[in-house]
Parts: structure tokens; C-alpha cells; sequence
């Protein structure tokens, strides 16, 4: 990856809507090379999506249950854990999932509209696989921070309006 | 009560009375009497202190850490600020004889001042240059002597500019790279003409280098790196600028240790020692904020590109600043004094932005425009400069 291309995925990291034109004033590459770059970085896919962060706690009936999901399983010869995390990522309701290390193997992230989706999903869909031990349910009461950002009010500006 | 004197005597002295307050306030007191204006006028980052920083210190409290600390600062600071001058910087000091903390850059500066001035002795001050120079000298007993810069040429100074402001009384030099207002940058071979010149006019040179570690393009020079230079030169920096710690006045002094032991009595009769919890935070600082300071600096950078080419696209002559978090654009163009822009400007746009003359000789027909502000701010404030400016150009 060169310094270029760099630059630019930490930029829109932070902000995938900014236009070309400031791209290029801030990064000092003109605009044709930044749109190849871009592409390039989808093709290969560094880059899956541009999109929103949304606090869905805000925006009134659309309330959604998130549940953290830890769940043991049994490898497979030859094909070790990934048959299965490609078994339980193929439903909808997963949001994420991880291969961990430690207690368990799996971290499901799961979101529904109640907690009897949440539960109907982990009995009937997760526990009934094959592969899987066991499994522990968490809800998550509060979301704080989420993928880099502040959910709460953020912190203003305290400086004084001119300095030396 | 003696009526005495009243009148003919004021109670002031007349080293205070000669001193005007600095044109910022004046702009100041403008600019908060608005709502709703886009402030490019701001001195400082708009980053807030890093949160490790900010723990260290609270820690420091609930610990006890709360008595003075040794005069010159904590030791274990010290040894942390040489370690980081010396790795960051090239330049080797002493920690118990060639370091002290300080009460802001801006303490360094005045005790550096009342340390080495005899009444009329001349400091030769570079300008555009940051507002406390020449009223510390003035205060100190000295007489501040400006020499302009331009932007032909960058906003550096060269040897001859120099030379020719020198007199048998002048008794040191006041440099700052990179640069308030300017945001300009000396390179090595710049600095070097100027060492040459101190060498040989015997100066001690006051090297301000808070914002070096705000250098986007070039490895920043200290002048005390220099061949011979350590031992004529002042050097100040500190912890404001490039850990986002204005509020905490935190900054340090190294000098050779018989101007440091003099600034050291100046300091410990006036201040005793810089605050204890400051002191802590400025530790983690240097322990382990170099990443933040990083981050920090990548995103200085990109505003810089973004403001300086939208001053291009208005029409407004601009070099690029080489550090600093400030653009020094030329308002000539438009037939207004940087006065006349700064407060049409607020008053019609609702930016505001500091008229360049504050900042002494070469200010004049510029303005100086922090970008330590967020990108969104950046493009709406651009945008309605833009507008501004087409009315005149």
C-alpha cells in the first residue's frame, strides 16, 4: 500500500462523504488519480462500504435489541471453525462475527426488534446447529461508543473566539 | 487622605503606561460580542488534551502529588524533556543544570528577557511574530527592535536583514520557526547564515520553537542543533501546541547553565515552581503521546492543503506555511487594510479572523487564519470568505 493510498482510506475512514474536490486540496493528489485509487481499493476490497453510523436509539419505533452472542463450537477436521461461522453469518440477524480467543470461539453480534426475536433466533437457529456446545446470551443495555464515535452529546468547543 | 500628586503623578509606572494592550483584545472583544461566527482567529488546537494526559494528571491528585515541586520542575520531567529534545530534536541538554519548567512558553520568554537585558540594551525581534515579544523586551528594560519579513520570501529572515538592524547595543536576537503568524519555516542552510552572524556579533539568540513539532514538509532545525550554538542560545518550547495543552501553561526553557541558573532565581522568586499536576500530565506526555501528536500533525497537514488552495481559488496571495497551524494570506488585493478586511469580514460574514499588523512589522496587508479548526468549519468559512472577498477583487 503506498503513502497515497494511505492517506486516503484513514481520510474517509473518518468521513466517506467528503468530495473529491477537498480530497484533492487536502491530500495534494489531483482528482483522477484519487477516483483510480479509489476503485482500486474497492476492487480489492479494502474498501466493502461507504456508509452512515446511525444512533437508531434516537429515531422513535425503531428500537432494536443488540445481543453479544459467545458461543462454543466443535472445529471440523480440514475445515477447522470457518464452515461454521460461514453456517451462522449467512442469517440476516448477524451483524458481526468474530473468531475468538479464549473462552469461547465465537463472538455473534446480533440485533433484533425485541428480546424474544434475540432468543428465538439463539434457540432455534443457533443452539440447533451441529457444531455448537453452548452458547451465552448478552444484551447490551447502552451503547456509548461505537466503531470510533461518541454516542452521547459531543464536547464543544471551550476555546475562546480569538487568540494570540 | 492626601490629595497630593494626584494629578501629576500617576500611580502607574511609566514602563506599564508605555506599553499598549495588544490589538488581539481589541479583536476579541469584537468578535465575542457576535453569535454564530466561524472563529479562524483561534491560537490554539482544537484538539482536546489527549485523555491519557488528562488521566496522568487526575491521578497525580488522587496519589497526593500535590505540594511544589522543585524549583527548576519534577526531575523526573526534566530527564523525560531532555531524552525527547535530544531523540526528537538533535540538541543535548543537561536535565539538572540545562533544563527548567516553566509557567508557559510565554514565562520562558520574559525571564529569558529579564535574565540578559540591561536598560537599552537592543533585542532585534523578527516579525510578523507572536504579540508578546516585543512588550516582554520593552518590560524587561530592553528596546525591541523589528525587522520585517515578506512574502516574497517565504516569511524567512535572511543574515542581511539582520545585520543591518545590528547596533553596538544590540544585545540578542528573537527568532520563531515555524512561525505565529506566518506559519513560515527556517531549513538548516537558512539558520545557518544567521549562526554565522550571531558568532560573530557576539548575540544571544532567543530560538522559540513551540511549534516544532507542527513542521509538515521538512524535519524541523533546532538553531541550538547547530554547529557552536548551544551555548548563545534560549531555547523555548513546551507542551501547549503540540499535545493540545494550552490551558495547562506548561512549558520549558534550555539554555546553557549560567543563563539558566539566572533564569532559575527569576523563576523561583516570582513562581516558585510551575503547578505540580501540570507537571504530571506533561510527563505522560512525553511517555506516551508522541502517536496523538502524530495524529494530530496528519490531520494539521490536510486542513493546510485544503485552506491554503481555496485562498488561491479566492484570488488571495498565499505561500504555504511550512508549520505552525496558521496561513498568513496577502488581503492587498482587495484595497483594505487587514483592519478594514478583519472587522468587514466579521461584521458580514461572521468569520472571524485576526488583522495581520497586530503581529508587527510585514503584518500589515495580511491576515492571519488558524486552521486548528474542523474541516466543516473550514469549508463554510472559506466559502463565505470567498463570497466576501469577490466584492473587491
Amino acid at each position: 500500500m503506498t503513502e497515497k493510498e494511505l492517506e486516503i482510506l484513514r481520510i474517509i475512514e473518518e468521513d466517506a462523504r467528503i468530495d473529491l474536490n477537498t480530497l484533492a486540496k487536502m491530500t495534494s493528489i489531483n482528482e483522477e488519480e484519487i477516483k483510480a485509487i479509489l476503485k482500486k481499493l474497492e476492487k480489492m476490497k479494502v474498501i466493502l462500504n461507504y456508509s452512515a453510523v446511525v444512533d437508531w436509539s434516537k429515531v422513535p419505533q425503531t428500537e432494536r435489541v443488540t445481543a453479544m452472542i459467545d458461543v462454543k463450537v466443535t472445529p471440523k477436521r480440514g475445515v477447522g471453525f470457518d464452515e461454521v461461522a460461514e453456517r451462522i453469518y449467512r442469517f440476516s440477524e448477524v451483524q458481526a462475527l468474530y473468531l475468538m480467543s479464549g473462552a469461547y470461539d465465537l463472538q455473534v453480534v446480533i440485533e433484533g426488534k425485541t428480546m424474544q426475536e434475540i432468543a428465538r433466533f439463539v434457540s432455534e437457529k443457533l443452539s440447533s446447529i451441529d457444531s455448537v456446545i453452548s452458547t451465552t446470551t448478552h444484551f447490551q443495555l447502552k451503547k456509548y461508543k461505537h466503531d470510533g464515535i461518541v454516542f452521547e452529546e459531543g464536547e464543544e468547543d471551550r476555546r475562546i473566539v480569538v487568540t494570540p | 487622605m492626601s490629595q497630593l500628586n494626584v494629578k501629576t503623578k500617576s500611580r502607574l509606572s511609566s514602563r506599564i503606561q508605555d506599553i499598549q494592550p495588544s490589538g488581539i483584545r481589541r479583536f476579541f472583544d469584537l468578535a465575542s460580542s457576535m453569535d454564530n461566527i466561524i472563529s479562524l482567529g483561534v491560537g490554539e488546537p482544537d484538539f482536546i488534551t489527549p485523555w491519557n494526559i488528562r488521566e496522568a494528571s487526575i491521578s497525580s491528585m488522587e496519589r497526593g502529588f500535590t505540594a511544589y515541586s522543585a524549583n527548576a520542575g519534577v526531575l523526573e520531567l526534566r530527564q523525560e524533556i531532555s531524552k525527547y529534545m535530544y531523540e526528537r530534536f538533535d540538541v543535548d541538554y543537561d536535565p539538572e543544570t540545562e533544563v527548567l519548567v516553566t509557567v508557559g512558553a510565554s514565562e520562558a520568554i520574559d525571564i529569558g528577557c529579564r535574565a540578559i537585558l540591561d536598560p537599552g540594551d537592543e533585542v532585534i525581534i523578527v516579525e510578523p511574530g507572536f504579540v508578546s515579544y516585543s512588550p516582554l523586551v520593552s518590560m524587561a528594560g530592553g528596546v525591541p527592535v523589528s525587522v520585517g519579513t515578506r512574502i516574497e520570501d517565504d516569511f524567512k529572515v535572511s543574515a542581511e536583514q539582520i545585520r543591518a538592524a545590528i547596533t553596538e547595543k544590540t544585545k540578542a536576537l528573537m527568532i520563531s520557526f515555524p512561525n505565529n503568524p506566518t506559519g513560515a519555516v527556517m531549513l538548516r542552510e537558512d539558520l545557518q547564515e544567521i549562526a554565522v552572524l550571531a558568532e560573530e556579533h557576539d548575540l544571544i539568540v532567543f530560538s522559540d520553537e513551540i511549534y516544532a513539532e507542527l513542521s509538515y514538509d521538512n524535519q524541523h532545525v533546532s538553531f541550538a542543533a547547530l554547529d557552536g550554538m548551544k551555548e548563545r542560545t534560549i531555547l523555548i518550547s513546551g507542551f501547549s501546541k503540540a499535545f493540545a495543552m494550552t490551558g495547562w501553561r506548561l512549558g520549558f526553557v534550555m539554555a546553557p547553565p549560567d543563563l539558566l541558573a539566572a533564569m532559575l532565581k527569576l523563576h523561583q522568586y516570582s513562581l516558585m515552581c510551575a503547578p505540580t499536576m501540570a507537571q504530571y500530565g506533561a510527563l505522560e506526555a512525553l511517555k506516551s503521546g508522541m502517536e496523538d501528536v502524530e495524529r494530530m500533525t496528519q490531520s494539521y497537514k490536510q486542513r493546510r492543503g485544503f485552506f491554503v488552495e481555496s485562498f488561491a481559488e479566492m484570488g488571495l496571495a498565499c505561500h504555504m506555511p511550512g508549520g505552525a497551524f496558521y496561513a498568513f494570506p496577502s488581503i492587498k488585493a482587495t484595497g483594505l487594510t487587514s483592519e478594514e478586511f478583519a472587522e468587514k469580514l466579521l461584521y458580514e460574514e461572521h468569520v472571524a479572523v485576526v488583522p495581520g499588523d497586530i503581529f508587527g512589522a510585514g503584518g500589515e496587508g495580511h491576515i492571519r487564519c488558524s486552521y486548528a479548526t474542523s474541516m466543516e468549519n473550514l469549508q463554510e468559512a472559506t466559502k463565505r470568505m470567498n463570497r466576501f472577498v469577490s466584492k473587491y477583487l
